[in-house]
């Protein structure tokens, strides 16, 4: 930031010397390639399976052995293959869900009470429409119930979020409890013993494609992806959430209705959310319990934002999720681990991969005067905790600081681009 | 019958204090941490872990000092706390990370991580330890069971209770009166200004997030060694995400929080004492805490002051550069 005269301000000697005294600096990084992106985010995968499989050699498990296992539990059969897809299938669809709340910076984690109100619905129809109809028209009967229980779900925080601008996050969250809890309660009705587990139920199930279950759910989640590709990226719907998310006064300006958008989204959201429900009673478990969303509501929001709202992307984080998931349990099998260890392992990956995103959004400078400087004061150099891939980077940093002692300012386009890839909650 | 359980409201509300004191610090700098349920569980385990090995280097539990297992229990579990706080103001601070990505990943590592680790002992004579352990902990200072009112309202606590209270107190007063507060509440309504009045931002932020966790995680362990008496139940994130809520409840206040803790803690426990109740009744009242909850929320949205609304940096993670 140099002056208009092109001399060197006072302010200007204070950044200087700010920089000179500081032995990291961080600056904000635009210019990332897609392809670079993916090599750290590699990385970053590589080095949480290797953390994993320290776990589970110090658990009394085989090193090679861990690896193994993760690709045995997955590709050994056609059957371990398809569950494979269906679990991605159905993480895939309720981070789809999710993604257009988010990217109109609606923080709904309430998928999961979503989910679940979606499914309980199906469960309901399945439970006394069974055998009164035929086996299509029932499912359909399920599949506008599904909807019509996850959209409403999804709909009550929206209302009062664009009426009085009710905190959404823990709106939704208390959702999700009070879906598990409505489950509880019909269970208590439904099962006359008192055990609250319900058997699988007969009618309404999905048929089977090749012989194979879980087919069908696989191709509804892969036609539902393109749509919402093509909403997200095509549609004028897909445009307004998105300035509704990057700035509210802008949206209002162009004569955007924000109330309106922010239903209309959640609408979708929780339909969604109600589809996968459909598909986890009536395509997968046939039946349901307060636990039928396993928490993957959680891991969607994750999967949403590392796959930074792209559709595409966060086909290849479920994909990666769902195979250390599975993986793992397989892994957590053989080696008589905790029943828990697929969430270590997923956790695990999750952290590795949004601190790898720090690399993507930042650059970080080290400055080697600093270092030589305090050497010989007597070494108060601050040793900072530097991972690999932060040291790869440096040292690209290392050469950018040489030829040019001071940081080249960002435009304010290019810093804006940034903010959005950070997926920062602003208002 | 009234009093009882007024008494057992107060103890089981103890649980949601820690958490949400907690909480409610690290919220005033800025930090939206919904990492807390997972760190209850993470400091349950360090309690317990830190318990159980103090008591095999004993070799019996018999000889035990309750003064040692009490002041080893809470100082592992403030200890693991940190460590969580640490994890997390590293993530959220140094690498400017998502703060709700970040805590919901930190959620779903503790709730395993406690089955993980605390699933061992589960089935060994290390759970009978930890049964004799609690013992200090729930130890009141009376010497029979209380005999009026006012024993049963005020005295019949274990030691973790009236910590919680304190704690809450003297984090009400520290927030509203002292310059720290002072400093802290300006990291979290404005970083940036906070920043050119000379405030460490992120020293302000790693500190109140690390002290803010290893006091939820004080929860973690009062649920295992004075709720349950030393059994292991994994219900612990369901506890957390209460005392997140109740953040919202107590209008960021902690002396609020004191009192909103024991409504909650009052309508988690009605079930057990309203009787002739069917199965299908019992769910539905469980249901009311969340349902005061939502209420609580809707209601001070519509009537919002701006004395009652959240830090306005909630959430927002700083960098000094950006414009």
């Amino acid at each position: 930031m140099r002056s208009v005269t092109g001399k060197p301000s006072k302010f200007d000697a204070f950044v200087d010397k700010l920089k000179k005294e500081s032995p990291i600096h961080i600056s904000k990084r635009v210019d990332m390639p897609a392809w670079k992106q993916w090599l750290i985010r590699l990385a970053a995968i590589v080095v949480a399976l290797f953390i994993c499989a320290i776990i589970t050699v110090s658990e009394g498990g085989d090193f090679g052995g861990f690896f193994v296992q993760l690709g045995n539990a997955n590709f050994m059969q056609l059957r371990n293959f398809i569950v494979l897809l269906q679990e991605t299938a159905i993480l895939l669809l309720i981070a789809l869900a999710i993604t257009p709340a988010f990217k109109m910076k609606f923080w709904n984690i309430g998928a999961e009470g979503q989910v679940l109100m979606g499914g309980l619905m199906c469960a309901t129809c399945m439970f006394y429409l069974g055998g009164k109809m035929s086996n299509s028209a029932l499912i359909v009967v399920m599949l506008i119930a599904s909807i019509a229980g996850g959209a409403i779900w999804a709909v009550i925080p929206a209302l009062f979020k664009a009426k009085w601008n009710t905190n959404e996050t823990l709106f939704t969250l208390m959702l999700n409890y009070i879906a598990m809890g409505l489950i509880s309660f019909v269970l208590t009705i439904w099962v006359r013993s008192g055990s609250g587990v319900l058997g699988v139920l007969r009618y309404g199930q999905f048929p089977r494609i090749g012989n194979q279950p879980y087919v069908l759910n696989i191709i509804i989640v892969a036609i539902i992806t393109v749509l919402i590709w093509i909403y997200l990226r095509f549609s004028k719907h897909g445009y307004e959430l998105s300035v509704v998310g990057e700035s509210i006064n802008t949206a209002k300006y162009i004569g955007i209705s924000v109330p309106k958008v922010i239903i209309r989204t959640m609408l979708l959201s929780g339909a969604l959310c109600g589809i996968a429900g459909w598909l986890l009673v009536g395509g997968t478990s046939y039946s349901i319990t307060t636990n039928t969303a396993g928490g993957r509501g959680f891991t969607a929001i994750l999967i949403s934002w590392l796959g930074h709202f792209e559709p595409i992307s966060m086909v290849v984080f479920s994909l990666i999720a769902a195979f250390l998931s599975k993986g793992a349990s397989q892994v957590a099998l053989t080696y008589h681990l905790s029943g828990s260890f697929p969430e270590i392992i997923t956790s695990i990956f999750f952290f590795a991969i949004i601190a790898c995103e720090f690399f993507n959004n930042y650059k970080v400078k080290f400055n080697f005067a600093h270092f030589k400087k305090s050497k010989e004061q007597g070494g108060e150099a601050t040793t900072a905790v530097i991972s690999d891939s932060e040291r790869e980077d440096g040292e690209k940093g290392i050469e950018d600081t040489a030829e040019e002692h001071i940081e080249q300012p960002t435009s304010e386009g290019a810093a804006l681009e940034g903010k959005d890839l950070e997926g920062e909650v602003t208002e | 019958m009234f009093w009882t359980f007024l008494s057992r409201s107060i103890r089981f509300s103890t649980i949601f204090l820690y958490g949400s004191t907690g909480e409610i610090i690290t919220e005033k700098s800025g930090h939206l941490n919904l990492g807390v349920p997972g760190v209850m569980c993470i400091g349950a385990v360090g309690g317990c872990l830190g318990i159980n090995a103090y008591l095999k280097t004993l070799g019996s539990a018999a000889d035990m000092s309750a003064f040692g297992v009490v002041i080893i229990g809470i100082l592992c579990a403030l200890l693991a706390g940190a460590l969580a706080g640490l994890l997390f103001s590293f993530f959220t601070v140094t690498l400017r990370c998502n703060q709700n990505v970040t805590g919901l990943t930190l959620t779903t590592f503790g709730a395993a991580f406690m089955k993980f680790m605390l699933g061992d002992l589960e089935n060994s004579s290390s759970v009978v330890n930890l049964g004799t352990a609690s013992r200090a902990f729930t130890q009141s200072m009376l010497p029979s069971e209380p005999s009026n009112w006012f024993e049963q309202l005020f005295l019949s606590y274990g030691v973790l209770v009236y910590l919680a209270i304190a704690i809450a107190i003297a984090a009400a007063i520290i927030l509203k009166r002292t310059r720290t507060g002072l400093n802290l509440r300006a990291v979290g309504e404005n970083p940036a200004t906070a920043d050119a009045a000379g405030i460490s931002v992120g020293k302000y932020r790693y500190l109140s997030t690390i002290l803010g966790c290893a006091i939820a995680a004080l929860g973690g362990l009062f649920y295992i060694m004075d709720s349950l008496g030393g059994a292991l139940e994994f219900t612990v994130d369901a506890y957390g995400w209460m005392a997140v809520a109740l953040v919202i409840f107590s209008i960021w206040k902690p002396n609020w929080a004191i009192l909103g803790s024991i409504l909650f803690g009052a309508l988690y426990i009605a079930p057990n004492y309203l009787l002739n109740l069917s199965f299908s009744e019992k769910e539905i009242i469980k249901l009311l805490p969340y349902i005061v909850t939502v209420l609580v929320l809707i209601i001070t949205s519509i009537f919002g002051k701006r004395s009652v609304q959240p830090p306005a940096a909630l959430g927002t993670t700083y960098f000094r550069e950006e414009r």
